[in-house]
């Protein structure tokens, strides 16, 4: 039976994904804003630039101080996600959902983009996955299953690029795809795929976009990343980001489907504040018409997690002090691997982390009208629009890629003559441009440029009615092709990986399923190199096999390094052979505060018998420590080395409701005596049935402390919220007696 | 070309703009750099521009690179690769998926090219 819905606590099928793919139809096309929400409340406070929440989700750590609610930010959320096998991406898609991405963007594999014509099957992928009718159509459907759980449409992106960017366009457009870069410059510059016919290939792209409604990204923010000095290279982004857009208004595209890849250009140590905040002022003066998809920059970028994500962090203030409609998420990661799982998900917290701490920022700060920050905004457009008249003033816009302006490391007017330079004829793809003959046709929609059927008596308006419609408007006519590959698919890789579907198995993984992968954190008191070697043979003695060193860190040069080491364990765990726990129950904060006020609470301690050890009893008693105190319980505190009589007899006197006592030594089982004598005395003096009595300490297990007849033990870890669940559970049991 | 930063020399005509001038002066250049390029699209055909309409006409992805081959050996790209599948399955009252089926095939060409000579 296919899977209609998804339940929280059970792993996707992707089997079921995979079947049946060929009746698949998207539930829609195009593109979906978050719901602002501007009058949003949650728990006790009031937000200002959040979106509607979502019906399930994880919330941030510290969530759990604030009943785990889980704001969401009104921008839209990537998570870039395609570590080469599209059915473990699927899995990672959920998991990213849950955290607040909705918008999932697949990397294609490596040479993709050369290759002239659709790819199709599941074939694996390096860097990326072999984009493909099937891949796409099983991915989608997994995300129509993902946002019905979480509540909130999930936007699917990939790339329509390369040499055969139409027939991927037209694919994206029959598939329901969402969102798609689409920059005929990237071809140029970095695919050296000539440009006449990227430009050509683009109108058709752009066109098909535009009927299924697809948003675009643009590929600007690689000149970024390319040059030299990416500092340098702001009034060349702007022109870049120009062309693009302009050309795909002017084949039709609306503006609000025009979505900008800007990038922050550079990071600290540079002062980046000063540098990147007057370009994304300059550039949304001249872009207001487009959106803002905030890319962060991986320019400066090594293989530190926690550097890149405070990037990360100083790019979203940019956002919010300007505007960003699209946030994206660079994996922290991505410095040293292709991204793992947990670092998706550790961007998308890094994002909705920021974007909800800086809820409401623009209502009490607001950027100055006058000074360095409007100098400079002004200064980078009129460099632009420089750079712009010169590419006219050139002859156009091949002429000025042919003389190398793109990517140039000087900052324009300057020129470093070391910029990207492409040949009009030249290139892959090149004589292949073919002028259309007066009789040329196209009969289907969303074709650029005349479709010409008036020659067999065909209506402009709507050129495919000649042909009784095409796939655009008559599904039934694409044609669906399963596998072509009988060893590369992911038939076969699911069938290696079937025990871990299947059974109670488990390996850790990383990117693939029972890939193996783990990572260990280590420091190594010697120098750089010595402790590289020395965290290679720490992973083999501790049998991990192809150990790989993937970030070091000078501590001091001679005092040692911070290493991070990968490797993969040989080995698998079964799940049925483990005795698993149960999850200790807490009533919440507030259950507790509400019977406490109801039903008010004395209780007396100690540390009994010969200890002087007052830690641990500190620790659940007192509110600085997260102690029961905090809920409104009184207190009677006798201090250490209080004898058991001592104990009990505070509980009669004081009417006590319950008595708890800390013990620490263990020697000779003392600890089980003393909890046994203070059942006892309480019996003999007639409050047994009165008083509920707790024992806890380091060497307590508390089974053992129940034979003792005592009420419930507490060993090692245990804090003020398991006593005070315990205290309120058994007055409830006896209240209920009574 | 290596060239030192002269922005101010350059600059002076952009000077005296209010920031809305400069806005509209940066879109009219740029509208300069494009329009070109639009025409270029009108004008012009690829043969992935051609395997995306023959996508559209029904025709598998398996079969478009064969037939927009067959288009450039017999120069009649300028005709459009979805055109000479139509004239096949018109001329020979078939589907237009047999006609691609045949082209695909290597058949059918020269009745597409007489076609063409023949005038519509």
């Amino acid at each position: 039976m296919a899977q209609e819905k998804l339940n929280k606590n059970v792993k996707i099928d992707v089997e079921e994904i995979l079947k049946d793919l060929e009746q698949y139809t998207p539930r829609r096309t195009g593109w979906t804003w978050r719901k602002k929400d501007p009058e949003l409340t949650m728990g006790p406070f009031r937000y200002r630039d959040m979106s509607q929440p979502l019906k399930q989700s994880t919330g941030l750590p510290s969530s759990k101080y604030f009943d785990y609610m889980d704001p969401q930010p009104s921008e839209v959320i990537t998570t870039e996600i395609a570590s080469g096998r599209f059915e473990d991406d699927i899995r990672r898609m959920r998991m990213g959902a849950w955290h607040g991405a909705d918008h999932i963007m697949v990397i294609r594999t490596m040479g993709q983009s050369h290759i002239d014509g659709l790819i199709e099957g599941t074939p694996a992928g390096i860097g990326g996955v072999p984009i493909t009718r099937k891949q796409v159509r099983a991915q989608r459907k997994a995300l129509d299953l993902i946002e019905d759980e979480v509540g909130r449409p999930i936007n699917y992106h990939s790339y329509v690029s390369g040499v055969a960017g139409p027939d991927v366009a037209v694919m994206f457009a029959e598939e329901g795809m969402n969102g798609a870069h689409q920059d005929p410059q990237y071809n140029v510059l970095y695919r050296n795929i000539n440009c006449v016919r990227s430009f050509v290939d683009a109108c058709e792209s752009k066109k098909v976009m535009t009927w299924a409604n697809i948003a675009q990204i643009d590929g600007a923010h690689n000149a970024n990343a390319t040059a030299r000095e990416a500092w340098k290279v702001m009034p060349e982004l702007i022109v870049q980001h120009a062309i693009n857009s302009l050309f795909s208004e002017k084949v039709g595209m609306k503006p609000e489907n025009i979505c900008l890849s800007t990038v922050p250009p550079t990071a600290p140590p540079a002062p980046c504040m000063y540098l990147d905040l007057p370009y994304a002022v300059a550039l949304r003066d001249y872009m207001d018409r487009y959106k803002m998809r905030a890319q962060m920059n991986t320019k400066y970028m090594e293989a530190s997690a926690r550097e890149a994500t405070v990037t990360h962090v100083l790019n979203m203030l940019i956002s919010k002090l300007t505007r960003a409609d699209i946030q994206s998420t660079i994996t922290p990661d991505e410095g040293r691997n292709v991204p793992w799982h947990i670092y998706n998900i550790e961007a998308c917290d890094t994002a909705k982390q920021t974007l909800v701490g800086l809820d409401g920022l623009m209502e009490m700060v607001s950027l100055k009208d006058e000074g360095p920050l409007r100098e400079q905004a002004r200064e980078i457009k009129e460099r632009a629009c420089l750079f712009m008249e010169e590419i006219v003033e050139t002859g156009g816009y091949f002429k000025a890629v042919e003389e190398g302006f793109f990517v140039d490391s000087g900052k324009y007017p300057e020129r470093n003559g070391d910029g990207i330079a492409r040949k009009i004829e030249g290139g892959t793809g090149f004589g292949f441009i073919f002028e259309r003959d007066s009789d040329y046709m196209a009969p289907v929609t969303a074709h650029f440029g005349n479709n010409n059927v008036e020659q067999y008596g065909g209506d402009p308006k709507d050129p495919s009615a000649l042909i009784g419609g095409c796939t655009f408007e008559d599904r039934s006519k694409i044609v669906f092709v399963d596998e072509l590959d009988e060893v590369d698919n992911v038939n076969v890789r699911m069938k290696e990986v079937e025990k871990y579907r299947n059974s109670s198995l488990v390996k850790p993984e990383m990117e693939w399923m029972a890939d193996g992968i783990i990572m260990l954190n280590m420091f190594i008191p010697e120098e750089r190199r010595t402790a590289e070697v020395v965290a290679v043979e720490i992973g083999k003695k501790l049998g991990l096999l192809e150990p790989e060193v993937i970030n070091r860190e000078v501590m001091q040069d001679a005092e040692g390094t911070r290493i991070e080491l990968k490797g993969r364990v040989p080995f698998d765990i079964d799940v049925a052979g483990l005795v698993i726990p149960p999850e200790p129950k807490y009533l919440t904060d507030q259950e507790i505060r509400d019977d406490v006020s109801a039903h008010p609470l004395k209780v007396v301690c100690a540390t009994v018998g010969q200890d002087e050890h007052s830690v641990g009893l500190r620790e659940i008693i007192d509110i600085k420590h997260g102690g029961i105190e905090r809920f409104g319980i009184e207190i009677h505190y006798l201090g250490t080395s209080c004898p058991v009589e001592k104990l009990v007899d505070a509980a009669v006197e004081l009417k006590a409701e319950a008595i708890l006592a800390s013990t620490i030594i263990s020697h000779d089982n003392i600890h089980y005596k003393n909890m046994k004598r203070i059942h006892e005395l309480a019996v003999e003096k007639g409050i047994r049935d009165d008083v509920i009595i707790l024992c806890g300490g380091t060497q307590v297990i508390p089974e053992e402390a129940l034979k003792t007849g005592i009420d419930a033990g507490f060993g090692r870890n245990s804090h003020g919220i398991d006593v005070a669940t315990a205290l309120v559970e058994k007055r409830r049991e006896k209240r209920e007696k009574k | 070309m290596k060239r030192a930063d002269d922005f101010q020399e350059r600059r002076k005509h952009l000077a005296g703009m209010t920031d809305q001038e400069l806005y509209d002066h940066f879109w009219a250049v740029t509208s300069q750099v494009v329009d070109p390029l639009i025409e270029l699209g009108k004008k012009n055909t690829t043969p992935s521009i051609e395997r995306a309409v023959l996508m559209r006409m029904g025709i598998s992805s398996q079969q478009t690179q064969a037939i927009v081959e067959g288009c450039m050996d017999k120069g009649l790209m300028g005709k459009g690769a979805g055109h000479c599948v139509y004239k096949l399955s018109k001329a020979k009252n078939i589907s237009l998926r047999e006609a691609g089926d045949l082209l695909a095939g290597g058949k059918g060409w020269d009745e597409v090219a007489a076609s063409f000579k023949g005038g519509k």
